[in-house]
C-alpha cells in the first residue's frame, strides 16, 4: 500500500463522514423547527429586526 | 412535546432568512473564482478549433459578450436584490415561464460545471501521481471528496465559503501573472510568438468555430447575481464586484493565450488538458510547476465552490417560489444557508461527473449559459420600456442602450452557430429538454405557484400597464 493508496481512502472517509454530517444535520434541523420557521424567508427581504436566529434565542 | 427537541414554531413576524454578510471582495470572489478555472484548462480547444489567432479573436470577441452581458446584469441587478439573479429578474420583468427556464439554465449550468471541476481535479492529482511514480491512482475518490466536501463548506456558511474562494481565487490568479513576468516578455528567450503565433488555418470558420470555446475565458462572471440576497449593499457591491471581476478575466485571459501561444505548437495546445501547467513544465523550473499546480487546483476548487453556491441558491429561490417543491426554500436556522437545495444538488453533480465525459459536460454547461445570455438581451429591453431610467432607482444604470443588448444577441446566435458546428445533437438535446421541462412546468407545475407572492419588488405599475 502506498501513499496515494492511503489518500483514496482517506478521501472515501472524508467524503463519507461530510456526507453523513450533513445528512444528520438536516434530520436533526428538521425535527427541531417546524416548517412554518425553515420556509419563512421571503425575497427580497431586508428588515433586519425581523429576522431572527431561534437556535442563539434559544440560548439566551 | 415540551423538552428540548420541541419543533420551534414561529412568532408572528419571525423569519430566517439568508444572511447579508458579504462585501463587494466575496462577489468578485464569487464571480472571477468560478470562471478562473477556464483560464487553467478548457479555453485552449479554442486553439485547436481554428488555431492561435483565432483563439486570441475568440478571446476578444466572448470579451465584448461577456462586458455586455455583465453591464446588463449589474443594472437589472441592482434593482432586483434577490437570490436567484437571472431567475429572478425574469420573474419580474418577463413572466414566470421565462423565469422557471432561466432557473433551470442556471441550475444546469453551474452543476455540470461543478461537475466539470471535480472531474479536473481528480484528473490533476491522478496526473501528479502519476509523475511521482504512482500509476495505478484512481480519480473517483477524489472527484467525491471535491463535490462533497465543498458542499459541506457551503453548507456551513455563506461568508466562509466565499472568504474561502477570495484567498484560492487571489493564489490562482497570482500564478498566472508571476508565470508571466518569469517569462520575461520584455525580453523573450524560451517565449517564441513570433514563430508559434500561426494565422488562419481554418479560415474565418474556424474564428466562428472557436467561439464556442472562446466563451469558456469569461463563463459563469454573470453568476455574481446569485449573491444579491447576502450582501450588505446590493447596489453597490454586485456591480463594483462584477466589474472588477470582468477587468481581472479580460487580463487573465489576455496574459494567458500570450504565455500559453509563445511556448506550445497550435497543434498541441488544442487538445492540452492543462495547458497553463504544461507551460510551467516548460520552462523547466520546479517552483514555477508547483506554483501552476496549485494556481490550477485552487482554481479548480474555487470554481466548484462558486458553482455549488450559485446552483443552490437558484434552485432554493425556485422552491421558495413553489416553483419547485416548497420543501427547497429552506434556510438553515443557524448557518442561514438553503441547506436542502445544497444537498440535494449533491447526488446531481455526482452523477455527472462520475458517469459523463469531461467535454460533453463542458458543452451542457455552456449550452445552458448560452441560453441564459441569450434571455438578457431582450430582459434589458424589455426593462428599460417597462421602467425607464428615472421611474425607479437604479444602482448602476449602464451606457449605450440598447447597443449592448444588440451586440449581446448577435453574438449569441454566432456562439449558437459555433456550437452546432461541432455538438449539433447535443445542442438539439439541450433544447428538447427545456421544452418538455417548459410543457411540464405550464401544464402541471404552474397550479401550485401562489401568484400574487412571487413578484415581491417594490416597483410602480410598468409603463404602459
Amino acid at each position: 500500500m502506498n501513499a496515494f493508496t492511503l489518500l483514496e481512502y482517506a478521501a472515501w472517509i472524508i467524503s463519507a463522514g461530510l456526507g453523513l454530517w450533513m445528512l444528520i444535520d438536516m434530520v436533526k434541523v428538521n425535527s427541531r423547527f417546524s416548517e412554518d420557521v425553515l420556509l419563512s424567508s421571503r425575497e427580497g427581504d431586508i428588515e433586519d429586526h425581523l429576522v431572527i436566529d431561534p437556535e442563539h434565542q434559544r440560548h439566551r | 412535546m415540551s423538552d428540548q427537541t420541541t419543533a420551534y414554531t414561529a412568532v408572528h413576524g419571525e423569519k430566517i432568512s439568508l444572511l447579508r454578510v458579504l462585501g463587494p471582495g466575496h462577489v468578485w470572489a464569487l464571480g472571477v473564482g468560478i470562471v478562473l478555472v477556464g483560464e487553467f484548462m478548457g479555453w485552449n480547444f479554442a486553439v485547436g478549433k481554428g488555431g492561435a489567432q483565432a483563439a486570441l479573436i475568440a478571446c476578444w470577441v466572448a470579451g465584448l459578450l461577456y462586458t455586455c452581458v455583465a453591464m446588463i446584469d449589474s443594472e437589472v441587478t441592482s434593482t432586483v436584490a434577490a437570490a436567484g439573479g437571472q431567475y429572478a429578474q425574469a420573474k419580474h420583468i418577463v413572466g414566470p415561464l421565462m423565469a422557471f427556464n432561466v432557473g433551470l439554465f442556471l441550475v444546469m449550468a453551474y452543476t455540470m460545471l461543478e461537475a466539470g471541476n471535480a472531474i479536473t481535479a481528480g484528473f490533476l492529482i491522478q496526473t501528479v501521481a502519476g509523475m511521482a511514480g504512482f500509476e495505478a491512482v484512481h480519480d473517483k475518490p477524489f472527484i467525491v471528496l471535491t463535490i462533497v466536501a465543498l458542499a459541506w463548506l457551503n453548507y456551513r456558511g455563506v461568508f466562509a465559503s466565499l472568504t474561502f474562494n477570495l484567498v484560492i481565487t487571489a493564489i490562482a490568479f497570482l500564478s498566472i501573472i508571476v508565470l508571466f513576468l518569469a517569462l520575461q516578455p520584455w525580453a523573450p528567450t524560451l517565449h517564441r510568438l513570433d514563430t508559434l503565433a500561426t494565422g488562419l488555418p481554418y479560415g474565418w470558420l474556424g474564428v466562428i468555430a472557436s467561439l464556442h470555446f472562446g466563451l469558456w475565458y469569461y463563463l459563469g462572471i454573470e453568476g455574481t447575481c446569485q449573491a444579491a440576497e447576502e450582501v450588505r449593499s446590493p447596489a453597490r457591491s454586485l456591480p463594483l464586484g462584477t466589474m472588477t471581476g470582468m477587468i481581472t478575466l479580460l487580463i487573465a485571459a489576455t496574459l494567458t493565450w500570450w504565455i500559453c501561444v509563445g511556448l506550445m505548437p497550435w497543434e498541441y495546445l488544442g487538445q492540452a488538458i492543462t495547458p497553463l501547467f504544461d507551460a510551467a513544465r516548460l520552462t523547466g523550473s520546479v517552483a514555477l510547476m508547483v506554483l501552476l499546480f496549485i494556481g490550477t487546483i485552487f482554481s479548480t476548487l474555487a470554481s466548484a465552490n462558486g458553482c455549488i453556491n450559485d446552483a443552490s441558491r437558484a434552485w432554493f429561490s425556485m422552491g421558495r417560489d413553489r416553483y419547485l417543491p416548497v420543501w427547497f426554500g429552506a434556510v438553515h436556522p443557524t448557518y442561514r444557508t438553503p441547506f436542502r437545495a445544497i444537498v440535494f444538488l449533491v447526488p446531481v453533480a455526482l452523477v455527472f461527473a462520475l458517469g459523463a465525459p469531461l467535454d460533453q459536460v463542458i458543452t451542457f454547461s455552456i449550452l445552458s449559459g448560452l441560453l441564459g445570455y441569450t434571455f438578457m438581451s431582450f430582459n434589458i429591453v424589455m426593462f428599460r420600456k417597462r421602467w425607464p431610467v428615472g421611474r425607479i432607482k437604479r444602482g448602476y444604470v449602464h451606457p449605450l442602450h440598447p447597443l449592448p443588448a444588440i451586440v449581446l444577441l448577435v453574438l449569441c446566435a454566432a456562439t449558437y452557430f459555433a456550437v452546432f458546428l461541432g455538438y449539433g445533437t447535443q445542442l438539439l438535446a439541450m433544447m428538447s429538454f427545456y421544452i418538455i421541462a417548459s410543457a411540464w412546468f405550464h401544464f402541471h407545475r404552474y397550479r401550485y405557484v401562489r401568484r400574487g407572492d412571487q413578484f415581491t419588488m417594490p416597483w410602480p405599475r410598468p409603463q404602459g400597464y
